[in-house]
């Protein structure tokens, strides 16, 4: 392991390495990537509607600024960033608003989202907006400051799943420092080839984005994290990484599941250990982006193009051409799947995102958002009927588990409604990617159990915050009686 | 009037979609499959007695798998295998020739007592096949201890005979009497080849060392047990009889229930612990236990005793061998 | 035999002595009448006053921490009881029963999905937001039941019903469902609106056939909207329970049929 540079070894040259690190546990799903590894990226027409959601990120829902019968046009934002952990929402085409309404979003909650018809004519008296959106920037002129604040506002969390603020993430609290900028381009979940795809089609961009990271990160180490089951994106990507200067390795990482999960990542790249909660990535000197933001980061900064389209996988066995799409974010996954000529066969189960951590959805009247990776669409021969058979102690989840806790303890710990007992087997360390369910042959919803149980231990503490400050508003009230 | 529904529905669930198609009615399959060889073994050296044993335990296993579950009023669980596989967990460590009433008694007692009360596959404390086994040790000590000798029918003058184990009980006090070492092929110890290939007088499943160990290897190929118990079982057993001094390390190995323990009872996954670690302190108690048994109790054998004591302090070793959770440090 | 005897006496006289000693030191002294307030008190531990199961709340009223009359299981009998041991007066208290607002049986409100997973109503409507086509109907994964300390609710068809019989109101129930429709009403109203749709008619009738749908034609039928039995959230009718209506006609004038006039709103189900 080469140490981070400290400004003498500059004329370093970039190196493609073999991780040394491999995590215990993991599992090894069907990767089914070869529907669309070799589909180049297509870019789809503006669909006639859009729902844009305020909830695309981690943390608080942007707060709506237009209402209905507003004419918006690309790029204006239609929502404001809400409190320290949120990012702002851009209109992706132009448009009328419709509505703005509550819509069912993919992970199952409801957030308010502005419904636009992108095929009413610009009213009198409004300007549609010629050349970029935002001013293009020097990179390598402009000021740290000014490269921060351009990240935030292009509207750009992370795109490989959770959505986490980047211009958080890309501003270190003071007194820590980044050593290592690891790119995430592991793409562990089966079926998905987006970041594959920009990868093999966009090295060049990816560069510019990890530059572009690296200036306002301050001087650090570059680490490109790959799968091993990607060899024509390694190669894209020491083509295109070949002349950097600067410590700057492709670490090509063995082929396991959950090897794109940030702690593994970390742990992988550079044998770095993120301890407990509420420790972060940061606290080991590291900063882990995925490499869709990466290159929305570039985009952002040199032409000055805010996120509003993504690349997004349309996959799976039931659907007609599967494909790799560049849509604005709100198309409706009826509209993408009508961009791959239909289904084939009725789908028996429509998935957003992979199939190991992605979430079910009821219909297909549902809207992208910037964290979209995929979109699967199954037949019935291929859905995995869960049931409910005892746990018969075979110790598979124990081994399969990357978090290294006992799912099999807690799974019944929340049969029996002993969310204490969950709690006291560490749920909370758990990072929800299925690798337990996976390899469960009583077919047990572990997983489920787990969030089960999160979600309980969630609203307890709510609840006990709520209650210490309404504890502590009547104190205060009452204190200027005596 | 209820509004229309869409004629198709998508199945919503929690995720992961995606599974490993690993079943528990398949690894309950695997495990019959491994016990194939030491089943043609057993009828191989001891005839239709041994074929009678067999197939009365599995069919009075599985009748009274239903039955309970009939009682209890819950689903059957006659697809899961579970009961299947108990009949001849048992029937294999059960002396041919016994009285089929003894084993129908028997296989009643591991299904309804040791397991169906519990609340059934997973829940049981104690592995159903032994706990039956020291059930009926401890009621019929006479039919449980008369061993038929292998291939009996050639030889019409005597039926039964001593197991090895016997021989090596003596053994223990003879060696520290006599410096000298016994070989294999004296004092009732039969010769090595023999040991292997099983040709001497035992239960029926527990004779042939060769047929287990195949057993063993498709268990390992198809990932149903981990090396973790096999190996510090034998291991302890090799050891504690280097150290005691009694028949050589082998000959324990070889003879009596260690194979068939170590690689079929006491990796019952339901009553052994579910870590690595606490794996390798499930082998190494039950190792240990079971030639203290051998060295100073009373019983010339203590596999089915020792795993069962184990079985008892499964829980305490889960408890002591959670793993530490990825990035915690150790309090 | 002597040395038997001597040695018994002694170990009996020094037992003697500590027992003594102990009594005298250790002992705790605990008010009389927070057994007598506990043996008044139903025993359920429903956890319906706040505290941690009836002992609890008997050791709070004695040491005067809490009000007479905050255990929904006992009533206002149990209160006067209370009041005689302690002397104090007894708050009054109505019964409290729960309702769980929602009449969408499978056969009467539409599913979107097969929803594959535990049976816990939090989990599932966590799951693509629950296979119920109305997002505030009942999931009917019983979440409710399960807490139930007096196995009041049952889960028939999909659909949570109490029944009111068994109905201590201690609100566990109302705490539990993550569509927030049970709640806790006085025992004596006989007319409820059971629906917990504010959407628009022809919305909530895309989804089940027994919404409402905010038509007004209960308060029409009730004398009006001066009378105030009714009030509306959006598009969704709510019985006033401070003035609830007693006219039965306007259960069966409600075009949407999501009215029920039942002491033990069984006969709906």
């Amino acid at each position: 392991m080469s140490l981070p540079t400290d400004g003498k070894d500059l004329v370093e040259s970039m190196k493609t390495v073999k991780s040394k690190f491999k995590f215990r546990g993991g599992v090894h799903p069907d990767y089914n990537k070869d529907l669309a590894r070799d589909k180049a990226i297509e870019r789809m027409p503006v669909p006639s509607e859009l729902v844009i959601s305020m909830s695309q990120h981690l943390g608080a829902p942007a707060k709506c600024i237009v209402k209905a019968g507003d004419y918006v046009t690309r790029g204006q934002i239609i929502g404001e960033r809400n409190g320290f952990i949120s990012v702002c929402v851009r209109a992706s085409a132009s448009g009328l608003v419709k509505a703005v309404e509550k819509r069912l979003g993919a992970a199952g909650g409801s957030a308010p989202a502005v419904v636009l018809d992108t095929t009413a004519p610009v009213p009198e008296g409004v300007v549609v907006p010629e050349g970029p959106i935002l001013q293009p920037l020097d990179w390598k002129t402009a000021s740290r400051e000014d490269l921060l604040k351009r990240v935030e506002e292009a509207g750009i969390c992370g795109m490989g799943g959770a959505g986490f603020p980047s211009s958080v993430k890309l501003n270190p609290p003071p007194g820590k420092r980044c050593e290592y900028l690891i790119v995430n381009g592991a793409e562990c979940e089966p079926y998905l080839c987006a970041d594959h795809r920009l990868m093999v089609e966009r090295a060049s961009r990816i560069r510019l984005g990890v530059e572009i990271m690296r200036k306002i990160l301050g001087e650090c180490a570059v680490r490109i994290a790959v799968e091993a089951n990607k060899p024509d994106a390694i190669a894209a990507l020491e083509e295109a990484f070949a002349d950097m200067v600067g410590n700057v390795e492709i670490v090509v990482l063995p082929v396991l599941y959950p090897q794109g999960s940030e702690k593994h990542q970390i742990f992988a790249t550079v044998g770095r250990v993120v301890p407990e909660p509420p420790a972060l990535p940061i606290d080991v000197g590291c900063v882990v982006e995925n490499v869709g933001t990466t290159v929305a980061i570039a985009d952002a900064v040199e032409k000055g193009e805010p996120l509003l389209e993504r690349v997004t996988t349309v996959s799976g066995d039931a659907v007609a051409e599967p494909k790799n799409i560049i849509a604005p974010s709100g198309t409706k996954y009826s509209d993408l799947v009508a961009f791959c000529s239909g289904v084939k066969e009725p789908p028996a189960k429509v998935i957003s995102g992979g199939t190991m951590m992605g979430f079910a959805v009821p219909h297909l009247d549902i809207s992208t958002t910037k964290t979209t990776s995929g979109l699967l669409l199954l037949s019935r021969k291929r859905v995995f009927q869960y049931t409910s058979q005892a746990c018969i102690n075979c110790g598979r989840c124990v081994r399969a588990c990357p978090m290294y806790i006992n799912p099999a303890e807690i799974s019944k710990a929340v049969e029996a409604d002993d969310i204490a007992d969950a709690e006291r087997a560490h749920v909370m360390t758990c990072i929800e990617c299925g690798a337990c369910s996976f390899a469960c042959p009583a077919h047990r919803t572990i997983t489920q159990f787990c969030r089960r149980a999160k979600n309980s231990i969630r609203a307890r503490i709510a609840a006990e915050k709520a209650k210490a400050v309404a504890a502590q508003s009547a104190a205060e009230k009452k204190e200027p009686a005596k | 009037m209820k509004p229309k529904e869409t004629s198709e529905h998508y199945v919503l669930s929690s995720s992961p979609h995606a599974h490993s198609h690993a079943s528990v009615s398949r690894i309950m399959l695997d495990v019959i499959i491994a016990l194939l060889p030491t089943t043609i073994a057993g009828v191989w050296f001891f005839g239709m007695p041994a074929v009678w044993t067999i197939a009365v335990c599995v069919s009075t296993c599985v009748v009274t798998e239903a039955l309970c579950r009939l009682a209890m009023k819950r689903e059957s669980t006659i697809g899961d295998f579970s009961a299947i596989l108990t009949g001849p967990l048992l029937a294999l460590n059960l002396p041919a020739g016994l009285p089929l009433w003894m084993a129908v008694v028997g296989s009643v007692f591991a299904i309804a007592v040791c397991k169906q009360v519990f609340g059934g596959l997973g829940k049981n404390p104690f592995n159903p096949a032994l706990a039956a086994r020291a059930f009926m040790l401890i009621s019929f000590t006479g039919p449980m201890t008369i061993w038929l000798k292998p291939y009996w029918w050639r030889a019409p003058d005597a039926v039964t005979t001593a197991t090895p184990l016997a021989a090596m009980k003596t053994m223990f006090t003879s060696a520290a009497l006599s410096s000298a070492t016994p070989r294999a092929g004296e004092g009732g110890i039969p010769s090595l080849w023999d040991l292997i290939i099983g040709n001497m007088p035992g239960c029926i499943g527990e004779v042939s060392a060769a047929a287990l160990a195949l057993g063993a290897v498709y268990l390992f190929i198809r990932k149903v047990i981990t090396w973790h118990i096999p190996v510090s079982y034998l291991v302890t057993v090799w050891v504690y009889s280097l150290i005691s001094g009694g028949a050589p390390a082998h000959i324990h190995i070889l003879t009596g229930g260690v194979m068939i323990s170590a690689f079929f009872m006491a990796t019952d996954y339901a009553t052994s612990p579910t870590t690595g670690k606490g794996k390798l302190i499930f082998g190494f108690g039950c190792g240990l236990l079971s030639m203290l048994i051998r060295q100073f109790g009373s019983y010339p054998e203590g596999c089915s005793f020792a795993i069962l004591i184990m079985n008892s302090v499964c829980p305490l070793i889960n408890r002591w061998t959670q793993p530490k959770p990825f990035g915690y440090k150790r309090k | 035999m002597v040395t038997a005897i001597v040695c018994i006496a002694g170990i009996g006289l020094v037992a003697a002595v500590i027992l003594a000693i102990s009594d005298r030191y250790l002992s705790v002294r605990e008010d009389p009448r927070i057994g007598m307030v506990l043996s008044a008190l139903p025993g359920a531990n429903c956890g319906g006053c706040g505290f941690a199961g009836c002992d609890a709340y008997a050791r709070a009223l004695v040491e005067g921490t809490a009000p007479n009359g905050a255990c929904p299981a006992g009533g206002d009998a149990v209160a006067a009881e209370i009041a005689k041991i302690l002397g104090v007066e007894a708050s009054a208290t109505e019964k409290r029963v729960a309702i769980i607002k929602c009449l969408g049986t499978r056969s009467e409100a539409i599913r979107v999905g097969d929803y594959n997973g535990i049976c816990d109503c939090s989990v599932a409507a966590a799951t693509a937001g629950g296979d119920k086509g109305c997002v505030y109907g009942c999931l009917g994964y019983g979440a409710c039941a399960n807490v139930c300390p007096k196995h009041a609710i049952s889960v028939v068809d999909g659909l949570a019903k109490v029944d009111k019989r068994l109905c201590i109101g201690c609100g566990k129930c109302v705490a539990v469902c993550p569509r927030k429709l049970i709640e806790l009403v006085p025992a004596s109203a006989m007319i409820h609106v059971l629906c917990n749709n504010p959407d628009k008619g022809p919305a909530v009738r895309k989804v089940c056939g027994v919404g409402c749908m905010g038509c007004h034609l209960c308060e029409k039928n009730s004398g009006g909207k001066e009378a105030g039995h009714f009030t509306f959230d959006g598009f969704l009718a709510k019985v006033n329970y401070a003035n609830p209506p007693a006219d039965p006609q306007i259960v069966a004038k409600c075009p949407a049929k999501c009215m029920i006039e039942d002491p033990h709103f069984e006969s709906a189900h």
